[in-house]
Parts: C-alpha cells; structure tokens; sequence
C-alpha cells in the first residue's frame, strides 16, 4: 500500500438531460418523469387519481373506465404469447383494474418498413383470437409504416373503454387498515421469459409468460358480492412496485411475508442464478387485490374457481402506516421494500 | 428450492443467534469482504439477529464499485466510437464515471449490450466480423477464469475482432491493504466464499497469521453467513487467529487447479487503482505479453483518458468499514440510486445501494 488511502469519488451530473432506459423501468425515475413532465403539463382530477385508467362519470351518472398502453416487446413472439395477445391482455387488464368490464379497444400500429406481412399477420390474428376469449371488440384502429430502422418490426399502442357496473371505489384511497391483500397466481414468469428468449438463456424447462385477461376473475369477484377496495395488475416493477405505489397513495403500511410469495421453482432459480429479486419482475396475468378481512376466504375461493387465478393465494394485510411495504424476509427479520430507480440490471458475480 | 432454501431456514437462523449471544462476552468488528454477502445480510436482515456487542462492517469487494472511474471514462470512449459492440454485466451500466455511465453512452448512440458471459461476447465477435467487439472484464478473481477462457479461446480462433478492457482486482492484497492502515478497526474477516472457490484458501494463511486476525471463508446464503461469523467469534473469544472454511461444500483449500491455471496463463498480477481507495501494489491483473494484442486500452489508444476526481463522495470510507452508508451525510439526500455520488450507491453490491434499497428512512413520507 503506497501511503495511506485517498479518499476520492467523482460526482456525476445531477439530473439527466436526456431519457435513459432506466426511465421506461416502472421505478423511481419513471415515477420523477411523471411527476416532472407530463403531470404539470395535464394536470387534471381524472389523472391525478394515478390509477390503471381513469374513470369517467357521464351525465346519467353511468361510470366509464378508460386506460391505454403501449407495447414494444421484443422479441415479438415468445413462450406463452406474442405482442398482439400483451396489446390486447395489457389494455383489458387495465380497465379490469377500475373494475370496469372492457366492452371495446382500439389498436393503432407503428410498423417498421421490411417486416414481413406474415409477421404481421401472425400478430393481428393473435389479437383478434386474445379479443375474442376476452369478449372484447376492437372497434377502430389505425396503421401507420415508418422508414426501417425507426422502429422494431412493430409497435402496438391499444386504448379501451370499460363499463362500470357497481357502486364501489375501486382506487388505491379505498385500501384500508385491516384489509387482506390477496395475489392471483405466481410471480415473474413473463419477465423471465421474455429475458430468456432475449438473452438466449436455456433452462431445462421453457418457462411460459403468464400473460392472461384477467377480466374473467375480476368479474367473478364483483358478481360474488366481494366489496373489492383495490387492484392492482403487476406489470413492470412487479409486485414490489405496485404495492409501493398503492402503500403511499392511501397513506398505510403493507405486510408482505417473503416465505408465503409463490414464485415456480423454474423462476426463483432463473432469478437466483441472475441475482433478479422475482419481487420486481414483471407480470402480464397477475393481480394484487386489496379486500375487507372478512371476505378474503370467499374471494380466494371464487378466483380459485377460475382458470387465470387458479393459484390465488394470500400474501399479507395492511395495517395503520405512514406508507410503506415491510417485508418479513424468509429468516423472519422485517425490512422495507423500496420502488427500484430503473430496470433490474443481471448482476456480476 | 434445493441448495438454498436449506440455508433460509429461520429456525436455524434463530438458534445461531441464540449461540452468537451466549457466546460473545464482548465487543468485537468483524468485516464480511465481498459485496453480495453485505447484500445478503442487508437483504435478509442478518445484522439484526446478532448481539449488539458484534459489529459488521462491509469491506471493498464489490467488483463495480472499485473500478477506477477512468476505467469507466475509457468504457464511454470506447463505446461511444463507430462500429463498436460494447459488452458488460449488466450492473456496470448505471455507474457513474466522471460525467456520464455507460447508460447515457447507451442513449447518446452507442452500441453497449449487456451480457451474461465474457463467451457471449467472443460469439459476438465472431457473427460480426466487421465489427470491434470489446468486453468489459470487471471482477475479482471470481470472474477472471471465464475472461481469461474468453482471450485464449479468441487467440486460438485467430479473431482480431476482440478485445477486453481489463479491471480484475485480487482480494488478499485488499485485506492487507486494509489491516495495515493506520486506525484499522477489523479483527475478524468473512472471505468471499467465491472467489476462494477458484483460488482456494492457502494464500490468506499468511495474512491470518502475520496480523493475527482470525479469516472464515464463507458462503452466501443466511445460514453460511451466520455460521460464518460465529466461527470468527469463537476464534477470537477463544484467541486463535486461523483460517477457516465455513463453505466447504463448495470450496476446497487449493480451490479450482484448472482455473487457476487458466487465469496464470493469461494474466499477470499487476498494481490496481481502487476506486475511492487508492493504488493497491499487486493487486490486480492485467493481460500477460503474450495476449496485449487484445487488451482495448491500447487498441481504442484510451489509457491516456484520465478522470477528474472530486472529494465530495465519501465511498473510499464505505468500502474500507470507516463508515456505515447511512451515516454519510448525502445519503438519501444528495446521493441516491437515480443520483449517485459514487458507485457504491448504484452497484447491486454497493453496500449504500443495500441500505438504501432495503433500510427505512425517516424521510419515507410522500404523496
């Protein structure tokens, strides 16, 4: 060792100029971009309720919920599912979120110059079958081609609209202390198929996305008399993000016990192997549900019943709080889950 | 799952704190070296079931965290240049150099892709003929067998398309680092279970001895953490100061013969720049002669790219156990993981990240 040690780091640019991928992650720097650029600028009630979709109340008092995604996946095609049958599930489960019952998309496509129309074709035909097992119209649409090289074969952006046939206040402001948080299925299978096919990993399974409708359960529940306080779809930043989210917006804490987290044994290896926490990948057919205590049996009951929550399961309760998840780690000490900055990058060693 | 949920048992994890409690009769600092052991302790809330007399500190073996933020700058240069695939592990990407990570070179055009093998990157190479493909060979000797296969597999295929921008670092010399500098506070180490499952244990013999200081080689997983610092406990209640191996399901005292014949083959020790630390004597590796045709620095003529440093950060104390990351006065304020100050914050083995990602903060009321 030559002298003592010198104690230097540099300091970075503190803010970006320019968006990163880590911005697109469904972590705090998306969050920061919201918040920054585009509430300002759209401030409005509707949007600032943060939810899946907006719901709309219209002048005979019938409630309308409304919610559109884009979809950039790649590759296109992958275990259990494509970029049409995610155009379509995403949006669906979007609107399910509000529990609305989705009555029609639209679809608009940005297609790159090149892709073979068969490519096309496999999509549109995969849509077209998603709509039809979801009971969903998709009613207008658009199409648009853009030099090669200014896309990625092909982007899909679907909106929809829902009807709303209840009177309860599906958002996270309705979650309550007391309440028993209910997950529909296992965790992190679509993220792990899609890194799997992206990166070229092998495991001695395929590991199939778990991407689903998942209106047919959220119906179920709402005609089963569940008073449903809040739901959440978990999507990019997985289960972690998502109660995150719900835990600040209504102001109490969240219990989540590691040990009770179903995750498929293919998946938890992938993620060992990785160093991905399966907390934070994401998922295209899985749900959280915030319920009274007193019907969480009947409701695991009737999603139990159902093919896309066949795994249903309870994972934890809300209690008075200040806004935060706490997790009891699988050695049985607590600690908190944070929303991660961007995407989960594979580490080292 | 079999191998891991044997060693997250909390049953047993109780009763060895039940064990670490009665048989601790006073204060003791204990350093665990690597990065994915502090995470692991971090993550699982290991330091909370130890007695209050028992400190762990968190030491430098985080391979992202240490690499010179020139090394970084280079990576950008090299990256931001025409026709060249950048490959890394993914937790590079969001460390900052002096102005911008590998991330922005990403967003400002460059071609920087994340892979899971240095193999990936010679596959690469070879599917891309017109292309320069340069692999960022970060770590310690954990990851150095499978960059040293890389080069070689390289030369033997004769591609001159290939080139790794080398940044090993070599555990042992840091621990020495460590126990001779004035006002060391460590009297026992966790060794990286990992990196002696390459290089077995004799060489930390030595050290254990001449500085009198007890080294467990230990695993990762909640169990073999414990299990590891109870071992170091004993040694020092009992006054020895020996090494030895809590991992012994996977490391063996001369570790793995091939890989590290594999890693003499094409490396050579050389003195290391640490990030927020200082040069290091011996205490990297470089690519011998007989493989300089594929070392990036000369090839993309970078190693003249120096970076400005600022003594803002105040990691260099992090990554020796002076400082615990939350008692740094920028964390969570000024340095986060969207805007770090140092490495440490960032890497998925930085001991700020881990205090940051998984330890409440009084700050923690939004919206």
């Amino acid at each position: 060792m030559s002298g003592d040690f010198s104690l230097s780091c540099p300091v970075p640019p503190s803010r970006y100029g320019q968006v990163l991928m880590a911005h697109g992650g469904g972590g705090t720097l998306m969050a920061r971009l919201l918040g920054e650029v585009f509430f300002p600028a759209f401030a409005n009630p509707l949007l600032e309720e943060e939810h899946d979709g907006a719901v709309l109340t219209l002048p005979d008092g019938m409630r309308l919920a409304f919610s559109t995604d884009s979809y950039v996946v790649q590759p296109l095609f992958f275990p259990g599912g494509d970029i049409g049958s995610l155009a379509v599930n995403g949006t669906i489960n979007d609107l399910s979120m509000c529990g609305a019952r989705p009555l029609c998309l639209s679809a608009g496509f940005i297609i790159e110059e090149g892709l073979p129309v068969e490519i096309l074709q496999r999509v549109v035909v995969s849509m077209g079958e998603a709509a039809r097992i979801a009971g969903v119209a998709i009613a207008t649409g658009d199409t648009k081609v853009v030099d090669r090289g200014k896309g990625d074969g092909v982007f899909i952006n679907t909106a929809g609209i829902g009807l709303i046939e209840h009177s309860l206040h599906i958002a996270p402001r309705s979650v309550r202390p007391g309440d028993a948080l209910l997950l529909s299925g296992d965790l992190g299978r679509h993220g792990i198929a899609i890194m799997a096919q992206r990166q070229g990993l092998e495991f001695e399974t395929t590991i199939q996305s778990d991407c689903a409708p998942l209106c047919g359960p959220v119906q179920a529940l709402l005609a089963g008399g569940i008073e449903v306080h809040c739901m959440r779809d978990l999507t990019r930043g997985g289960l972690a993000s998502a109660l995150v989210e719900i835990a600040l917006k209504a102001g109490v804490q969240v219990e989540i016990a590691e040990a009770q987290l179903p995750v498929q044994e293919e998946v938890r290896g992938a993620c060992e192997i990785l160093g991905l926490d399966p907390l934070y990948v994401a998922n295209e057919g899985r749900f959280a549900a915030f319920v009274p205590q007193t019907q969480a049996e009947a409701a695991l009951e009737i999603l139990r019943g159902h093919p896309h929550s066949a795994g249903a399961c309870r994972i934890g309760q809300v209690r008075e709080g200040r806004g935060q998840v706490i997790l009891q780690s699988r050695i049985g000490v607590p600690r908190v889950v944070d929303r991660l900055s961007g995407e989960q990058l594979p580490r080292i060693c | 799952m079999k191998f891991v949920d044997e060693y997250r048992d909390p049953q047993a994890a109780a009763q060895y704190a039940e064990a670490l409690a009665r048989l601790v009769t006073r204060p003791w600092t204990l350093m665990e070296v690597c990065g994915g052991q502090t995470h692991a302790i971090v993550r699982f809330g290991i330091d909370q079931l130890l007695p209050p007399d028992l400190t762990l500190v968190h030491g430098p073996g985080c391979p992202v965290c240490v690499t010179p933020v020139e090394l970084i700058d280079r990576a950008i240069a090299i990256a931001g240049q025409s026709g060249v695939i950048f490959c890394s592990f993914g937790d590079m990407l969001r460390v900052p150099g002096s102005r911008d990570s590998l991330l922005a070179a990403k967003a400002n055009g460059g071609d920087v892709r994340i892979v899971y093998s240095p193999l990936d990157a010679v596959a690469l190479a070879r599917s891309n003929p017109e292309r320069q493909v340069v692999f960022f060979a970060v770590g310690f000797e954990t990851t150095a067998p499978a960059n040293a296969l890389a080069v070689h597999q390289a030369k033997e295929e004769g591609l001159t398309n290939f080139s790794l921008l080398v940044s090993h670092v070599l555990v042992p010399p840091a621990i020495e680092a460590l126990l001779g500098a004035p006002g060391n506070q460590v009297q026992g180490f966790l060794a990286a279970g990992h990196v002696c499952t390459v290089m077995g244990w004799e060489e930390y013999g030595p050290l254990s001895e001449q500085h009198r200081v007890p080294i467990v080689v230990t695993g990762f997983e909640p169990l073999d953490i414990l299990q590891g610092v109870y071992m170091v406990v004993r040694q020092l209640e009992e006054g020895r100061a020996e090494v030895e191996n809590q991992y012994a399901r996977n490391v063996r005292r001369a570790g793995n013969p091939a890989a590290v014949e594999l890693i003499r083959r094409v490396f050579q020790v050389v003195p290391r720049q640490w990030r927020g630390v200082g040069e290091i004597p011996h205490s990297g590796l470089g690519l011998r002669p007989e493989y300089a045709a594929f070392d990036a620095q000369t090839r993309f003529a970078v190693a003249d790219i120096r970076a400005v440093e600022d003594p803002d950060c105040q990691s260099g104390l992090v990554l020796q156990g002076r400082l615990k990351p939350h008692q740094c006065p920028s964390f969570g304020t000024r340095c986060t993981p969207e805007h770090p100050l140092g490495a440490t914050m960032v890497s998925s083995e930085g001991a700020c990240a881990a205090y940051y990602r998984y330890r409440p903060r009084q700050e923690e009321v939004q919206g």
